[in-house]
């Protein structure tokens, strides 16, 4: 820098800081020694109030979310935020909960874990929002774990199948949505030996804990090492012919996939190309039917997913239920008629299960009234079992059915498994029905 | 400067200089809120990386694509070291300054195999290899998960506002005034060092490789010195990040952010420190600015989607381009602009032409005039307006 | 044996897209002595153009065909309306200026079609013929071997043996003197980036259609291998780009098989460290860099 700019800048900022000093008052941190961070800027937390109602009006409630919309992630998940943004246009055109309508502010993150913590702490402390609901991304939501259970902000409903949201002695406020890894590889794993004990199982996985998970998941069935071949793949490489190669040569007979949707599709697609046809059983995150046939093009697509057996927890695309019937009317109506596949279903159940924590944490709600509710087990949601969350427990859901594609048709079998204890059952489906067109009323 | 201490010269000056914008920056830490601090936290702790970075860019012409990296190398080196202090139950201070002493180690032995590796290597060979290390991070992490943590990278324990001060301020700004500190001693160290002979040298080696050897400026050495000093920069800048939001992992140090890095160097001005802290603050505040205006305009849902993200990204490229192109001064240079239209129109005939590529050797410098000879015999004159380093921070003067 | 023979066989196929964005960036540094940073953007909008023109027409051949004028159009718009204007700037304008350009078009791509994937199909099947159990190279795959070669064969045709070619290669080695011989230079640059461009977009439609599909990052990893490649091969060598992306596409491939797919990049540095620190100009440098 030239002299002369920095001597005149240097005036300038002395003169600004002689200002700025004067201001002190302004930051410094409330009087209590333990005041949380987030409620420095302002005095608006009394101390006689009965709980924090930070972002709660006479008639909004506001809550954030981060996902990402921009970048190679983007592709996945940018329809979820969307979805649940419809649904609460629809709840709030319907009178909101309570007579609040809910404020759902969407945050870009890219999928950068750094981008997460600004666009997190801009919620928290300039958007000041109720809570954070289904922030997307196992490395993201990592960033923010300890700054939101730090500051107490309800963390809901984590888009996520990590375990490390289910920890509620460590991170009080965080609360899971997705069933984890490990249950879903469990499951799957079950599965393949109750239907086809003879057959060779092997597990192509994502390199993350994503695929450390499933592969733990599998293990509790067959075994420590019990799989008879593992191959691994690197979401920055789109070539996964080595990795298929390796299966095929390994004889493999039925495949457990830790895949997202765009690498499942790979994985078929290559396959098909050296005429191979094992069986496939994916987790839920690359399981979603419309968007694999997306990827592998309407013509081939149908048929190369013939048979696929996935997991999920959430009411299945293919069934004639009456939660995907009221929610693609909800999709037509206020989400501009876009794509309907299982993104759209899982961003409007987590919306809808956040409506209903939210109606049930009463009247008049703050953030200890909220996390009441979550704990308190009183709430359902729309799986296909119960919400399993309770006090020592932060995940929502325990137990996973199996689903199948045939004829085009993504639906459940009724197999139906849960794990407990590094134990899995069979258990039997429970489906919530639908009550009130989705219109919790507390 | 010369009127606020005129008797203060060369490294002294320097000093002071930073000691004193330290302390501003640390008083305007009182006027922000906690995420405002925040914000300022990250400026100050991507102004350190970036002025490294305009530094081995601006004054030796060696163009790094992998400076997240480096900064990644910070951020690790200090999550591991004051992990490890917290296991022998050291925290506070002695926790930081293990971490940060980490953080420089490993920052410096990179910066130094690189260096030595960078300096065999000219223009686009050093992108290349640059560029090959911002994609092996990911990789390198998820290979030695059991250290590094894989993609979720690792997370520190926070430190908390110093008892003394716990009435003062709060945690945000703490973490920011620290960042600031560690701001303060890298920058002031490389505002140093373009002052002194070796950054002359480094010009000299920048303008014309042959032409300084033969003045006797070992080139070779003075690359990678360069490089190493730029690297423990981006290091520091990692670990006061690290600091910040106690954890590092690779997704927050992809290629794109080293390409951000680049566009805040160059958009701030190649070489300029002070460009280096406009260009930081912009990579910060501009896609937040963005988003806050695209707030304001009611739009499709699904325009909005595209539009968010999307959009900051733009409008960063297009102003790379347009600065390249009609400002290669950068905002620094901004204020030099009338000086340097004069200057040009006393010189006639710029030597480099339209189709001079030929003029251009691939070390991407042009080699056109013995201008590195007379900037060597000219002396650092610190309290001329005009010394040498004034004249040549800016590209666009530097043809003189 | 037979799982070396098979991974060999698959790394060719891809290192030949490899090789052929690689030649693209070649020919680039050697019409006008830049790294085109916006290579693998501005390809991305070529296939984007092909994209839609086979999903209007339904054919590939028309996408394909209006894919490398896009490509091309393109090379001309760049060099015309930015590139041209960095050559009397900052040395390292021309790299900045590309880095720049990467970032809009990519914004402009997100913006006007989203983040989806949109699949893309081969014109030929992608099964792999079987040779004695082996599974070795799918007629697609012999498709993208056969153009590349074919691209690279035909580029050598008119470098060495006609008019054009010996001005396209005065005007890169010698400008000033060129000028002086009557070539028009200027001109000479610019059908240089419109080649390279339209070599860039071809590899780039080569190889959307054997991954996910259509995106706007589509072609990241391509340009971050293939310029790989080229610096690899030494950027002034077009048959150090055709060897290196084959030895890169091989290496990448045998790295994933043997040590997993999470090493690729690593050996990928590894490749590039150890070639640099030996020939710092690349494997196939004819010369000593020119330095002044």
């Amino acid at each position: 820098m030239s002299q002369q700019f920095t001597a005149r800048r240097l005036a300038a900022l002395a003169g600004a800081s002689a200002v700025l000093v004067g201001l002190v008052g302004c930051s410094t941190p409330a009087s209590e020694e333990e005041a949380p961070p987030s409620a420095s800027g302002d005095a608006t937390t009394a101390p006689v109030e009965p709980g924090d109602s930070t972002g709660v009006t006479e008639d909004t409630v506001t809550i954030g979310t981060h996902t990402p919309l921009t970048g190679p992630a983007a592709a996945g998940y940018s329809s979820i935020s969307a979805a649940a943004t419809a649904y609460f246009a629809y709840l709030n055109d319907n009178g909101g909960v309570h007579g609040r309508s809910i404020e759902y502010i969407v945050k870009d993150d890219g999928y950068n874990p750094s981008t997460t913590q600004t666009v997190v702490r801009e919620l928290v402390q300039q958007d000041e929002v109720f809570a954070i609901v289904n922030g997307l991304g196992t490395p993201t939501h990592t960033a923010v774990l300890d700054f939101l259970n730090e500051n107490e902000v309800p963390d809901l409903f984590v888009a996520s199948g990590s375990t490390s949201w289910n920890l509620p002695e460590q991170y009080p406020f965080t609360f899971g949505y997705n069933a984890d890894y490990v249950v879903e590889g469990a499951a799957l794993a079950q599965y393949a030996a109750d239907e086809h004990p003879d057959k060779k199982v092997c597990l192509l996985g994502q390199d993350d804990d994503f695929g450390d998970a499933m592969i733990e998941g599998a293990e509790l069935v067959f075994g420590t090492g019990g799989l008879t071949h593992i191959e691994r793949y690197s979401v920055s490489n789109q070539d996964v012919t080595a990795q298929i190669g390796a299966l095929q040569a390994a004889g493999c007979e039925i495949n457990l996939l830790a895949t997202i949707n765009g690498f499942t599709a790979l994985a078929l697609g290559t396959s098909a190309q050296f005429g191979w046809f094992p069986m496939w059983f994916s987790s839920s995150s690359g399981a979603d039917y419309p968007t694999l046939v997306t990827y592998l093009g309407e013509d081939v697509g149908p048929q190369l997913l013939q048979g696929l057996v996935g997991t999920n927890y959430l009411p299945s695309l293919g069934s004639e239920d009456e939660w995907v019937t009221l929610f693609r009317q909800i999709n037509e109506d206020y989400n501009d008629g876009a794509p309907f596949d299982g993104n759209t279903i899982y961003g409007m159940s987590v919306a809808y299960t956040f409506a209903e924590a939210l109606a049930a944490a009463g009247e008049d709600p703050t953030r200890e009234s909220l996390l009441a509710a979550v704990t308190s087990g009183g709430l359902t949601g729309n799986g296909i079992v119960p919400l399993s969350f309770s006090e020592d427990n932060h995940a929502a859901y325990l137990g996973v059915g199996i689903t199948m594609v045939d004829q085009g048709v993504q639906d459940y079998l009724g197999a139906t498994y849960a794990v407990e204890g590094g134990t899995v059952t069979a258990v039997e489906a429970a489906p919530i029905p639908l009550e009130n067109d989705a219109l919790p009323a507390g | 400067m010369n009127r606020i201490a005129p008797s203060l010269t060369g490294a002294p000056r320097t000093i002071v200089m930073g000691a004193v914008l330290t302390v501003v920056a640390i008083a305007a830490t009182f006027g922000l809120d906690p995420y405002r601090n925040f914000q300022l936290a990250t400026i100050v702790a991507y102004f350190c990386a970036v002025a490294g970075l305009t530094l081995l860019v601006g004054l030796t012409g060696q163009l790094s694509l992998g400076h997240a990296a480096l900064m990644a190398v910070g951020g690790y080196a200090y999550a591991l070291t004051a992990s490890l202090a917290t296991d022998m139950g050291l925290d506070g201070l002695p926790r930081f300054l293990l971490g940060m002493a980490g953080a420089i180690a490993a920052s410096t032995l990179h910066g130094l195999l690189l260096g030595l590796a960078g300096a065999r290597l000219h223009g686009p060979y050093l992108a290349g290899l640059t560029l090959g290390i911002a994609i092996a991070l990911p990789a390198v992490t998820a290979q030695f998960s059991g250290v590094l943590g894989g993609d979720q990278g690792l997370r520190i324990d926070r430190d908390d506002v110093p008892a003394v001060l716990s009435r003062l301020i709060v945690v945000e700004q703490w973490q920011a005034w620290v960042a600031i500190m560690i701001a303060g001693v890298v920058v002031t160290g490389l505002a140093a060092v373009r002052r002194s002979s070796l950054g002359l040298r480094m010009r000299a080696v920048r303008d014309d490789e042959t032409a300084a050897r033969l003045s006797g400026v070992p080139a070779g050495r003075v690359k990678v010195v360069a490089f190493t000093l730029s690297s423990v920069a981006a290091g520091a800048g990692g670990a006061a990040l690290c600091f910040v939001t106690q954890s590092v992992s690779p997704g927050a140090y992809t290629l794109a952010f080293s390409l951000l890095l680049v566009v805040a160097a160059v958009v701030g001005g190649l070489g300029s420190i002070g460009g280096a802290a406009l260009g930081a603050a912009l990579i910060v505040m501009l896609p937040w600015l963005v988003a806050t205006l695209t707030d304001l305009v009611d739009m499709p849902a699904e325009l909005e989607q595209r539009l968010s993200g999307n959009l900051g990204l733009l409008v960063f490229g297009a102003l790379l381009i347009i600065v390249m192109l009609a400002r290669p001064g950068g905002l620094a240079g901004l204020r030099r602009g009338r000086r340097t239209r004069r200057t040009s129109a006393e010189d006639p005939t710029p030597p480099s032409g339209p189709d001079a590529v030929a003029a251009t050797s691939p070390t991407g410098a042009t080699a056109a005039d013995p201008a590195p000879a007379s900037a060597l015999r000219e002396m650092p004159a610190n309290d001329q307006p005009r010394t040498p380093q004034t004249v040549l921070q800016s590209p666009t003067e530097r043809e003189r | 044996m037979d799982h070396l023979l098979f991974l060999i066989a698959t790394g060719l196929a891809r290192g030949a897209i490899f090789a052929l964005f690689a030649l693209s960036l070649v020919l680039i540094w050697r019409a006008a002595r830049i790294i085109n940073f916006a290579q693998g953007a501005m390809a991305l909008v070529a296939t984007y153009a092909a994209f839609a023109v086979t999903g209007m027409t339904g054919s590939y051949w028309a996408g394909l065909g209006a894919g490398i004028l896009a490509g091309a159009a393109i090379g001309l718009g760049v060099e015309r309306g930015l590139m041209r204007f960095t050559r009397d700037s900052h040395p390292l304008a021309g790299i900045i200026v590309a880095i720049g350009l990467v970032m809009v078009l990519q914004a402009l791509l997100g913006i006007f079609f989203g983040q989806q994937h949109r699949p893309m199909h081969t014109p030929f099947s992608d099964s792999p013929l079987t040779v004695g159990g082996v599974p070795l190279l799918s007629p697609y795959d012999i498709f993208v071997l056969v153009v590349a070669l074919a691209v690279m064969g035909g580029l050598a045709l008119l470098f060495n043996r006609t008019s054009m070619g010996l001005q396209l290669r005065a005007s890169a080695f010698s400008p000033e003197v060129s000028r002086v011989l009557g070539v028009r230079v200027s001109l000479m640059v610019t059908v240089g980036w419109m080649l390279s461009a339209a070599v860039a977009a071809l590899a780039a439609m080569l190889l959307v259609p054997t991954e996910l599909g259509l995106n706007p990052h589509s072609t990241d990893v391509l340009f971050v291998y293939a310029f790989t490649v080229a610096v690899v091969g030494g950027l002034d060598s077009p048959v150090g780009a055709l060897l290196g992306g084959l030895v890169v596409g091989v290496a990448m491939t045998l790295v994933t098989g043997y040590l997993g797919a999470t090493f690729a990049p690593i050996g990928v540095l590894v490749l590039l460290v150890v070639v640099l620190l030996v020939k710092p100009g690349g494997i196939f440098s004819m010369r000593e860099a020119r330095s002044a």
